[in-house]
């Protein structure tokens, strides 16, 4: 016995190499620093002050910012591992993760690639190749064509015969990228070319599978793990059914009203899948699940998964522990009957993008971060620091927010707690999405499958929501009692602490006193007045909005109003940044804006017509010429920025007068794209 | 300190009938100001507004910092005074809080007869900047007026304290290093033109702001030259080419965004001097104050009731509090300022004015504002007082009001006759702040006593001649006496003419206090030399 743990000890390594950024990297070096293990950071231009980097024992440098000139050269991380003496890579997800010429270059040098041999990453990399795998092993699958020959024709003769909707997606693609949905046979041929272009330029390979597309599958995926001792466990399943074009938001674990039939019927599957390719380490293996309980594969990501916290956490298995043990060479550290679920966890993808705005992704730089506090209940994964820039070049992730608790119900009141505690200023963030889709009705009742937030989009948006008759007079409520606390604190500073002029009750001499302030809402103002009642702790506020008077009470503590408005007691979660008064409250988070005077616009003539990037980005296609008469919302350019393509279109008919950008080249954001003359000016 | 007990009984019915007394001269107030606060008619408001103009309250509250307190001045001057209405004499007078400084705010309202000066505009523009200079509080002007009003010249133009002084006490206090800030926002025509032009700093509003000697038609009389407004006189001309203007604003926010801008460049300290302590709210309802000063002006009551109910924790350190017992003398603080109060309870006898005098010394000394709370018939007459010297003894105490370098403030809370008046610091006396109750009144003698005095001549007259006199005929005599009198010296008489700083609600002598006494420790307390007093 002795001997064999000492072989197993000495097989540990004692110096790896993260082969990626972010929160992954930060993730990763964090369970080896637990387990005694030094780690290598490698990064790039626009990382070398990355959290990572500081994380780790050693860093080195890669190149350039674009990840094509550096976290995805091989060869520069390989360098980087014999440079420092690692004897493993880990690699995170995306990048390299699932590039198997990476992984045997990392053969060929002798160093451990942390995630599953070759074969079965090549066996899994092609989609219609890993379904024909899965086919022959009586592993079920969605009815669709995934043949080699691309024609159009057979393509749509597929699409047509197994009945519209269907589903195209890239066989080399991921994360939602190179997919389209065709409604009907009209569609087919755009969604084809938009799919295909996507996929040429995201994987420069434009083969495409058809799939039927069910209508209300949930997105039920197993997390199964393998060793190089024939031993494998599943360690039950995430439901990641709602997504937003195909990429995940919120991720639970475990699925709800699962029984635990289906839960090893999947299980078991999942483990067939796996070792029918001759799996080892941690994969993750996707199924549809239809309304009916039957379920199908869709993929199997051999990686580490963004979402496996929700797993770790319902498990109490640490899964980047176990990669680096099963990559050591040892045995699984427990048994499937030694696996069990215990509470509920969730995990919601805290990204810098403006929801409001079709998900466009944002940049900028995070001049106020502050999250909820860790505990055993929330645990924040992230990469990226006060100060740190959210920048063009990678994923716009900021953290991932995961919860747990012992039932549902109650991790996601957690869920919706903390994400009102987590405060971004500086970049547009999904924050506010998130908080309303986790207090979603539907979603509270778990109603959920992939068309979650399509469906019900007018409730997550608060479309409907026109009433703002108790949230109005709550923000101007919250505005009044945190200048008088800010004035407080202020005061206390001064020489003259107690002057009656640091009071800011807005006291007038034989006259009401009152406060007038404006409020926006989506754009709408609203004028209200605060006439203030008493002095001091006594004070009460007659709050009129909209001609109706409101008899108002309340106080902050930290970061939460109490309030009493006619009467009728609650308390809101406020997060208020310059102008910007969000309210947290159980239905959802209103926003608004505290309107400023306007101080009329400064001496600058409007560069008019000129059309300006959203982003940073790259220009992907320039669809008209100098000199071109344009219709309103006829396509210009596309640029493509975040992995994702936008189309900048004709605000108006006009004249293109100048394009200032060739296909290919960066463009940063706000640069003007091309100059333009609106019709009516000419005239 | 000794905490005030109170022996009022706030379910009496005197108390009740008293408060309900003086609710209906508060609310009568309160609705006079009501109509006075819109200035100018609906038309002339509508007009200025479609103008893109703020209204000049409106504009007085975007200067402000938020919420901040403003303590408007002289709210009822020129009520009922011409024939014109003139609402505030159109203009709004103050001090407030901008950029953490107390400054004085002058706001022209063009909606009141074009802004211009009447004979009491230019009054209470030189009481405001009176204020400013013996304060030190910078001045903020926003000027919109079309100059002196015409029809009344003789009476804004010519004499010492007329039009003129307003720019002499700009060039004055500018050496004094009293920053003068000015806002174009409206016509600055001819003397208004040097507003802006003698201010340390002025700011323009475009298309909106003039500045000229002569206006257009003015021009075209005396020269023939045919010009506009904006091309004699606009932004343009004055921040690009003349320079009488230092920043150019988009509107009327931007304007008073530069303003406040301004005043936070200005690197002033306020230094206080004074042992300030932690401040508690009175131990009694300020409101209560109402139940307190009796209907009938001629009942007696405890001032001690009205102390408990401004001074911090109702706490009051009286000073000889067995000696000369019409006048209570003693320590307080009011948010927090230690203060020395002076209050009437009685005519005022030698003891008294002794008394008095003597503790406005140990105040002097000590640097230890005063406040006056005035409620004085006057000193006590008769023979035996005046042989035992009560005109020295008077005399003493108003020398000791009279050179008391201090910061003084006075409220009339009841009656202000004669002598007594000297004595308690009335507005010859330069007190920094004059605040009148509206219950309070002020004349030379009382009504009654003024009718009961001119009677006698008479009576004594008809008796040299051998004429009798009925009595209905004294009483019909002396009925307009009365009258007069009481006109006269209603709190509005006096308020409409600047006798005061305005008229307050009982209820609010603490805040008002508490400002005035805060905005006066801005300049430094000087030591006092008193005069000779005679013994």
């Amino acid at each position: 016995m002795g001997t064999i743990t000492e072989t197993k000890q000495s097989k540990m390594f004692t110096k790896i190499l993260i082969a990626n950024r972010g929160e992954i990297a930060c993730r990763v070096i964090k369970t080896a620093k637990k387990m005694g293990i030094l780690t290598v950071a490698v990064y790039s231009d626009a990382d070398a002050e990355s959290l990572h980097v500081h994380m780790a024992d050693e860093a080195i440098y890669l190149g350039a910012s674009p990840s094509r000139e550096s976290y995805l050269l091989s060869d520069k991380v390989i360098a980087a591992a014999k440079q420092t003496g690692a004897q493993a890579i880990h690699p995170g997800y995306g990048f390299l993760s699932e590039n198997s010429d990476f992984c045997k270059a990392c053969a060929k040098e002798n160093i451990i690639f942390i995630g599953p041999p070759v074969g079965a990453i090549e066996a899994m990399g092609s989609k219609s190749a890993a379904k024909n795998i899965m086919q022959k092993a009586n592993v079920p699958l969605v009815p669709g064509y995934h043949g080699d020959n691309q024609d159009e024709a057979i393509l749509k003769k597929a699409a047509d015969d197994m009945g519209y909707p269907v589903l195209l997606k890239a066989t080399a693609g991921g994360g939602g990228k190179g997919m389209r949905q065709v409604w009907n046979e009209s569609e087919f041929s755009d969604g084809l070319a938009a799919a295909k272009r996507e996929a040429k330029s995201s994987f420069g390979d434009d083969t495409m599978l058809v799939e039927k597309y069910l209508t209300q599958p949930r997105h039920v995926e197993i997390q199964v793990f393998c060793d190089n001792h024939h031993n494998a466990v599943y360690l039950f399943e995430r439901d990641c059914s709602v997504q937003r074009r195909h990429q995940k938001v919120i991720e639970e674990a475990p699925a709800f009203s699962m029984s635990e039939e289906l839960r090893s019927q999947m299980g078991e599957s999942a483990i067939k899948s796996a070792q029918t390719i001759g799996y080892q380490g941690a994969g993750t293996v996707e199924f549809l699940l239809d309304v009916d309980g039957s379920f199908y594969f869709m993929e199997m990501n051999t990686r580490l998964q963004v979402e496996h916290p929700v797993t770790e956490m319902i498990t109490g298995v640490d899964l980047v522990e176990w990669q680096l043990r099963v990559a050591a060479g040892e045995k699984l550290p427990k048994t499937q009957s030694e696996l069990k679920i215990n509470g509920h966890a969730f995990e919601a993808r805290i990204y810098a993008e403006d929801a409001n705005n079709d998900f466009l992704p944002a940049t900028g730089t995070l001049t106020f971060l502050q999250t909820p506090l860790a505990s055993k209940n929330v645990r924040i994964d992230t990469g990226v620091r006060q100060g740190d820039e959210v920048s063009v070049f990678y994923d716009p992730m900021i953290a991932k927010l995961i919860v747990w608790d012992e039932n549902r119900e109650k991790a996601l009141q957690r869920l919706a707690k903390a994400l009102s505690e987590y405060r971004i200023n500086g970049v547009t963030t999904n924050i506010d999405f998130l908080y309303n889709l986790a207090t979603t009705k539907p979603f509270i009742e778990a109603n959920i499958d992939t068309g979650f937030i399509e469906k019900y989009h007018s409730e997550i948006f608060h479309q409907d929501e026109q009433n703002l008759a108790n949230e109005l007079p709550m923000a101007a409520l919250y505005l009044v009692l945190a200048l008088q606390q800010k004035a407080k604190v202020n005061a206390a500073q001064t020489n003259d602490p107690h002057s009656p002029w640091n009071q800011t009750n807005a006291w007038r001499l034989n006259e009401p006193h009152t406060h007038q302030i404006t409020l926006a809402h989506q754009d709408i103002e609203y004028p209200i007045t605060i006439e203030q009642k008493r002095q001091g702790n006594n004070s009460y506020y007659l709050i009129t909005v909209n001609g109706k008077t409101l008899d108002c009470q309340g106080s902050i503590e930290k970061e939460v109003l109490q309030f009493s408005i006619n009467g009728y007691r609650s308390h809101a979660t406020i997060s208020h940044q310059d102008e910007n008064i969000s309210l947290f409250r159980q239905n959802g988070v209103f926003n608004f804006t505290h309107v400023q005077p306007d101080c009329g616009t400064q001496d600058t003539d409007d560069a008019h017509g000129g059309l300006t990037a959203p982003m940073n980005g790259t220009m992907i296609s320039v669809l008209v010429n100098v000199g071109d008469k344009v219709s309103k919302d006829q396509p210009l350019v596309i640029m493509e920025a975040m992995k994702m393509e936008h189309t900048i279109r004709a605000p108006v008919d006009g004249t293109i007068e100048a394009i200032y950008f060739k296909t290919g080249e960066m463009v940063d954001g706000g640069a003007e794209l091309l100059a333009f003359t609106p019709e009516n000016e000419g005239k | 300190m000794a905490k005030i007990i109170s022996k009022i009984n706030t379910r009496s019915q005197d108390f009740l009938d008293n408060a309900a007394h003086m609710q209906s001269q508060v609310d009568d107030l309160k609705i006079k100001l009501d109509n006075i606060k819109l200035g100018g008619g609906d038309r002339s408001r509508e007009r200025h507004l479609s103008r893109g103009k703020l209204l000049p309250r409106d504009r007085v509250l975007a200067l402000l910092d938020a919420g901040s307190p403003f303590l408007e001045l002289s709210q009822l001057a020129a009520f009922d005074v011409y024939k014109d209405n003139v609402p505030a004499a159109g203009i709004i007078t103050g001090i407030g809080r901008v950029g953490g400084q107390e400054c004085i705010i002058v706001a022209n309202d063009a909606t009141v007869k074009g802004g211009t000066y009447y004979p009491l505009t230019v009054k209470k523009h030189l009481r405001a900047q009176a204020i400013a200079q013996e304060n030190n509080l910078p001045c903020i002007y926003l000027v919109d007026s079309g100059g002196a009003n015409l029809p009344n010249q003789d009476d804004v133009f010519p004499d010492k304290e007329h039009f003129g002084r307003i720019f002499f006490n700009q060039a004055n206090m500018s050496a004094q290093n009293i920053p003068q800030i000015a806002v174009v926002m409206g016509s600055c025509t001819a003397g208004g033109a040097y507003v802006p032009a003698m201010a340390d700093e002025s700011i323009i509003v475009k298309e909106q702001g003039t500045i000229f000697l002569a206006g257009p038609p003015l021009v075209k009389a005396a020269t023939g030259e045919v010009v506009s407004s904006e091309d004699l006189g606009g932004a343009d001309v004055h921040c690009r080419t003349s320079g009488v203007t230092d920043h150019y604003a988009q509107n009327d926010h931007h304007a008073l965004e530069l303003a406040r801008n301004a005043v936070k460049n200005l690197n002033r300290v306020k230094n206080i001097e004074l042992n300030i302590t932690a401040i508690t709210e009175p131990a009694y309802d300020s409101s209560e104050i109402y139940g307190i000063i009796p209907k009938d002006t001629r009942q007696p009551y405890d001032v001690r009731e009205v102390i408990a109910r401004v001074v911090d924790g109702s706490n009051f350190d009286e000073f000889k509090a067995l000696y000369g017992t019409t006048l209570i003398c003693g320590f307080a603080h009011i948010f927090g300022y230690p203060v020395g109060i002076v209050a009437n309870n009685g005519v005022l006898f030698g003891e008294s004015a002794q008394k008095g005098a003597h503790f406005i010394e140990l105040c002097a000394q000590r640097k230890i504002p005063l406040v006056f709370l005035q409620n004085i018939t006057g000193f006590m007459v008769g023979q035996q007082y005046e042989a035992s010297g009560i005109a020295k003894h008077g005399a003493k105490m108003v020398t000791a009001v009279a050179t008391a370098q201090v910061p003084k403030f006075t409220i009339l809370i009841g009656g202000s006759f004669g002598a007594g008046n000297y004595g308690m610091c009335g507005r010859a006396y330069d007190p920094r702040f004059l605040f009148m109750w509206p219950n309070a009144r002020i004349s030379v003698m009382g009504g009654e006593q003024a009718a009961g005095v001119m009677a006698q001549v008479t009576r004594d007259k008809k008796a040299k001649l051998g004429e009798s006199w009925s009595e209905s005929d004294e009483a019909a005599f002396k009925q307009p006496i009365i009258d007069d009198y009481e006109h006269q010296g209603h709190p509005y008489y006096a308020s409409a003419r600047l006798w005061d700083d305005g008229i307050i609600d009982p209820a609010d002598t603490r805040q008002v206090l508490g400002l005035a006494i805060s905005a006066s420790l801005n300049k430094p307390i000087s030591e006092t030399k008193f005069g000779i007093f005679r013994m």
